[in-house]
C-alpha cells in the first residue's frame, strides 16, 4: 500500500487531530507512516495543511505535487489552493460552508465557496461534498466535524485504512465523554462515503 | 523501547535522552522549541531543564555544565545562534569535557524566522563539527552520535535540522527510561578553561589539525551514504535527500551522495564518491556549502568533474527545495522529465488571502490603537520587535514601521531620535523578549539621555512560540513556582524616570497615559499589562445592538477578526468575540452590547 493523504483547512478546524488519527492508525495497521503539519504563526487564522504518507519507500514528509491520493478539504477555498497535489484520478471530500478570511470584512470580496466547489466538481474525477453545518446539526456540535469528514475519507477506501483501528484511535485519543459521539460523528461520516464509493 | 510517533524535534529529544543528557536549556524559536518541551515533559527529575531568558545565556549554562562532564544539549533556532555566537566562538577554542551539542534550527523559505541563514557555515565559521540529519529517525540516532564526536574530540558539535525535519512525524523506537549519564564534576585547571590569547594561539592550530582527523573521521561515518551507481551523481543533504529519493523513485543510472557531516567535509568519502563520475547536481537549500566544497575538491586534486549547482543555474538561489523542485533540476541534469502530472488547473478560482492576524481579543489591539489614538497629528515612529505583535503592521492598525532582530526596537527608537528630535520615538517589545535582549537597551537610552518611550506589551507569556515562561511569570520550565522579575521594579532601577502601568482594554486610560509620556523629555516607559487571550478563559461576549448606524468605525479602526459584515450589516462572530470590549469603546454611538 502506498497512499498520500492530504488534509486542509483553516487554523482551528481539527485538521491536526484527524491527521494524527490517519497516522496512529497506519502504525496500528503495521504500515510505515511520514506526515507533516503546519505550525507556528500560520496557524493564526491562516491556511493550515497536513501531509500524510502511508507506505514503504517514501522518504519526503511532503506530498509531491500531483501525486495525493485524496484531499480531505475542510474548507473550500482552502481544497482549490491545495488542488495541486491532488493526482488525476484523485479524490476530494470537502466542506462546502466557507471560512471568510478576517481581512473580508475590511475589503468585501464576496467570497462564498460556491464558485469553488463548482470548480473541484468540474476538475476532479470524484468530489463528496459534506454540508457541515448539517452533519453539525445532526451530531449537536460543530466540534466532531474532523473526525465525520475522516469517515467519509476512509468511507471511499481512498485512504487505505481500515475502519476498526481508525475507532480505536478516535476512543483512544479523545476524552472518554467525547467518544461515543465521536464514533457517532465518523460513523456518519462512514456511511457517506461508502454510499458514494458504490455510484 | 517502546515505538512512538514523533515530530522531529521529538526525536531529538529522545535521542538526547537515549544518549544520557543531564543538562538541557534553550531559548524558543520555531521551528526548534519542542526539544526543550518534550525533554521537560519525560523528565522524572534527574535532568536539569530550563527555558535560558535567551540563547546566549543557554549556550553558557550548556557550557559549565559540559565543563563538568556532564552531557548537554542547547537548543534554538538560528538567528537565535547569533545571539549566542559570542560563547560558541570561544567555545570552540577552549574546547569541553562533557559531550555538548548545540541544535541549531535552520528555516528555509524563511518559514518564520528573519533570515535565511544557514548553520553549516557557521560550523565551518567556529572550526566545529556539524550534523545534519534528513529525517526524524536519522535525527533521533545521529544526535546519538554527535554526543560521541563531542566527547571523542572534546569539542561543542552543532546539529543543524531544517524546518521540514523538525516539524516532520516519523516512527521512532523511543527510550522508556530516563538514565542520565554519570559525570566526573568540574576539575581545576586555568591553562584549560581560561581563554588568554596564548591558549588561543595554541589550540587554534590543534583544532585545524584536528578538523582534518574529523574530516577522516566522517568519511567513515554511517550516515555519509552512496546509492545506486553511474556517471551522474546528485549530492544532497538534510531534508533535500527525501526529496531527490522520491523524485528519483527506483531510476537508475545516477548515484545519489548523501552528506550528513558537512564540516569537517569528509574529503575521503566524497574523493571516492566521485570516482567515475563525469558531473554532479547539488540539490541544497540555502547555501551552496556542499558545491563549494566540491569546487575546492575537485580544483585541489584537479578533477574533471563537472561541479553544477547554485553557481550554475541549476539550483534555487533561496526559499525551499520540495519533490517537485528536485525533479524539475534533476531532470534537466539527466536529460528528461520526471515530473508527474496532476490536475490542469488554469481558470483556477483566486483562494482566499488569508494572512496571519493578531486574535479577537488580544490585548495588543488595544495598546497599538491607543498610541494611534494619542499620537494623532503628531510625527511618531513606531518600531516593533519579534514576537505575535509584529502582527500589529498589518491593516487598518498599521502600528509597526521597523522590525529587526530581538530587542532591536528599544535601541532603533533612540536612533530615530538622534536623527529627528522632532518626533516621538515609540518602541513596542513583548514581556519575553524584554527580558531576552531588551534591557541593554533601556540602559543605552538612559544613559545617553535619549528621548524615547518604550511600550512594553506585557501578556504574560512567551505566546508566539507557545506559551513559554520567562522570568516574569514566576515559573521555571519545570513548574517550579520562582521568584516574579517585576518590569516596572526592573525599569525604575535602571533609572527610567516615568513607568506607568495600564490596562490596554481601557481604551481611555491607555490614551492619557500615552499622551502624559509624550508630553515629557527623556526615557519614558507604558507597560501595557494583560493576559494573553489564548491563556485565559472568555467571560463574556459583544453583539451588535440596534442602535448601530453602520459606520463602519470598529472595522476600519481596530481590525478585530471577530467583528464581521453579515448580510451587509456589521456583526459579532460569537465563536470568536472573546468580549475583551475595546470595540465598544471606540464605537460612537455605543452599539454594542454585552452578552
Amino acid at each position: 500500500m502506498k497512499k498520500n493523504i492530504l488534509l486542509c483547512g483553516v487554523g482551528g478546524q481539527g485538521t491536526v487531530l484527524a491527521s494524527k488519527l490517519i497516522a496512529s492508525a497506519a502504525m496500528a495497521m503495521n504500515q510505515p507512516v511520514r506526515s507533516a503539519e503546519t505550525i507556528g504563526m500560520a496557524q493564526r487564522g491562516g491556511s493550515v495543511t497536513s501531509h500524510v504518507r502511508i507506505g514503504e519507500d517514501i522518504f519526503s514528509p511532503l506530498i509531491p505535487e500531483g501525486t495525493a491520493d485524496i484531499i480531505m478539504a475542510f474548507e473550500p477555498g482552502e481544497a482549490v489552493r491545495n488542488l495541486k497535489y491532488l493526482k488525476k484520478e484523485g479524490v476530494v471530500v470537502v466542506n462546502s460552508i466557507p471560512v471568510k478570511p478576517v481581512t473580508e470584512s475590511l475589503k468585501d470580496t464576496g467570497y462564498d465557496g460556491k464558485k469553488e466547489i463548482e470548480y473541484l466538481e468540474k476538475k476532479c474525477r470524484k468530489v463528496i461534498v459534506v454540508d457541515a453545518m448539517d452533519m453539525c446539526r445532526e451530531l449537536g456540535s460543530a466540534k466532531f466535524f474532523n473526525v465525520a469528514i475522516l469517515g467519509v475519507a476512509v468511507g471511499t477506501g481512498e485512504t487505505g485504512l481500515e475502519i476498526e483501528p481508525v475507532e480505536k484511535e478516535i476512543r483512544d485519543r479523545v476524552p472518554e465523554r467525547f467518544a461515543d459521539v465521536n464514533i457517532d460523528a465518523f460513523r456518519k461520516g462512514l456511511k457517506l462515503g461508502q454510499r458514494s464509493s458504490k455510484r | 523501547m517502546s515505538r512512538k510517533y514523533l515530530m522531529g524535534n521529538s526525536a531529538m529529544a529522545y535521542g538526547a535522552i537515549a544518549a544520557g543528557v543531564n543538562v538541557a536549556s534553550g531559548y524558543p524559536g520555531t521551528p526548534s522549541s519542542e526539544i526543550i518541551e518534550t525533554l521537560a515533559k519525560a523528565n522524572p527529575g534527574t535532568m536539569h531543564i530550563e527555558w535560558s531568558v535567551n540563547e546566549k545565556a543557554a549556550m553558557e549554562v550548556g557550557a559549565g555544565a559540559a565543563y563538568s562532564g556532564a552531557r548537554t544539549l542547547v537548543t534554538m533556532k538560528q538567528v537565535g545562534l547569533n545571539v549566542a555566537a559570542d560563547p560558541l566562538m570561544s567555545l570552540a577554542y577552549v574546547g569541553v569535557k562533557g559531550g555538548m551539542v548545540v541544535v541549531s534550527a535552520d528555516d528555509p523559505g524563511p518559514i518564520s524566522s528573519q533570515t535565511e541563514q544557514d548553520t553549516r557555515r557557521f560550523g565551518e565559521f567556529a572550526r566545529i563539527p556539524v550534523f545534519d540529519p534528513s529525517s526524524p529517525e536519522e535525527a533521533f540516532h545521529m544526535i546519538q552520535d554527535a554526543y560521541e564526536y563531542s566527547e571523542k574530540y572534546g569539542t561543542p558539535v552543532l546539529f543543524r535540522p531544517t524546518t521540514r525535519v523538525n516539524h516532520a512525524y516519523g516512527q521512532i523506537d523511543a527510550p522508556d527510561q530516563v538514565q542520565p549519564v554519570e559525570y566526573e564534576g568540574f576539575i581545576k585547571d586555568s591553562g584549560k578553561w581560561v581563554i588568554f590569547p596564548r591558549l588561543s594561539n595554541r589550540n587554534h592550530a590543534l583544532i585545524e589539525k584536528r578538523n582534518i582527523e574529523i574530516g577522516r573521521d566522517f568519511s567513515e561515518y554511517r550516515y555519509n551514504t552512496v546509492e545506486g551507481r553511474g556517471t551522474l551523481a546528485v549530492f544532497t543533504n538534510g531534508i533535500s535527500y527525501g526529496y531527490v529519493k522520491d523524485a528519483l523513485g527506483d531510476r537508475e543510472g545516477v548515484k545519489i551522495c548523501k552528506i550528513a557531516t558537512p564540516y569537517p567535509f569528509p574529503e575521503d568519502f566524497v574523493l571516492k564518491a566521485l570516482e567515475g563520475v563525469e558531473q554532479v547536481l547539488c540539490v541544497e537549500e540555502l547555501s551552496p556549502f556542499i558545491e563549494e566544497h566540491l569546487l575546492q575538491i575537485a580544483g585541489k586534486y584537479r578533477l574533471t568533474t563537472l561541479i553544477r549547482g547554485k553557481y550554475t543555474g541549476d539550483g534555487i538561489l533561496s526559499g525551499e527545495y520540495n519533490v517537485n523542485l528536485a525533479a524539475e533540476y534533476i531532470g534537466k541534469f539527466m536529460g528528461t522529465s520526471l515530473e508527474s502530472k496532476g490536475i490542469d488547473l488554469e481558470d483556477s478560482p483566486e483562494s482566499p488571502v488569508r494572512p496571519p492576524v493578531l486574535c479577537a481579543g488580544c490585548p495588543h489591539r488595544g495598546s497599538f490603537y491607543a498610541v494611534k489614538e494619542a499620537m494623532k497629528g503628531r510625527k511618531a515612529y513606531f518600531c516593533g520587535d519579534i514576537g505575535c505583535y509584529t502582527l500589529g503592521n498589518a491593516m487598518p492598525l498599521d502600528m509597526v514601521d521597523t522590525c529587526l532582530c530581538m530587542g532591536a526596537g528599544i535601541t532603533m527608537a533612540q536612533g530615530f531620535h538622534w536623527t529627528d528630535e522632532d518626533a516621538v520615538c515609540f518602541a513596542f517589545v513583548g514581556d519575553s523578549t524584554f527580558f531576552a535582549s531588551g534591557m541593554t537597551g533601556v540602559a543605552n537610552a538612559v544613559y545617553n539621555n535619549a528621548d524615547m518611550i518604550l511600550c512594553v506589551l506585557d501578556n504574560s507569556t512567551t505566546a508566539m512560540t507557545g506559551h513559554q515562561p520567562h522570568p516574569g511569570t514566576g515559573v521555571t520550565m519545570m513548574g517550579e513556582f520562582v521568584e516574579k522579575m517585576s518590569i516596572p521594579a526592573i525599569l525604575n532601577a535602571m533609572g527610567v524616570k516615568k513607568v506607568v502601568t495600564v490596562d490596554p482594554l481601557n481604551f481611555k486610560e491607555s490614551v492619557e497615559a500615552v499622551k502624559d509620556c509624550a508630553s515629557e523629555k527623556g526615557v519614558k516607559a507604558i507597560i501595557f499589562k494583560s493576559p494573553c487571550i489564548a491563556l485565559s478563559k472568555p467571560v463574556k461576549r459583544m453583539t451588535v445592538g440596534k442602535d448601530c448606524i453602520q459606520c463602519r468605525k470598529c472595522i476600519r479602526e481596530i481590525g478585530c477578526p471577530a467583528i464581521v459584515m453579515k448580510e451587509g450589516k456589521v456583526a459579532v462572530d460569537e465563536a470568536l468575540c472573546t468580549g475583551c470590549g475595546l470595540c465598544s469603546q471606540i464605537c460612537p454611538v455605543n452599539a454594542f452590547e454585552t452578552m
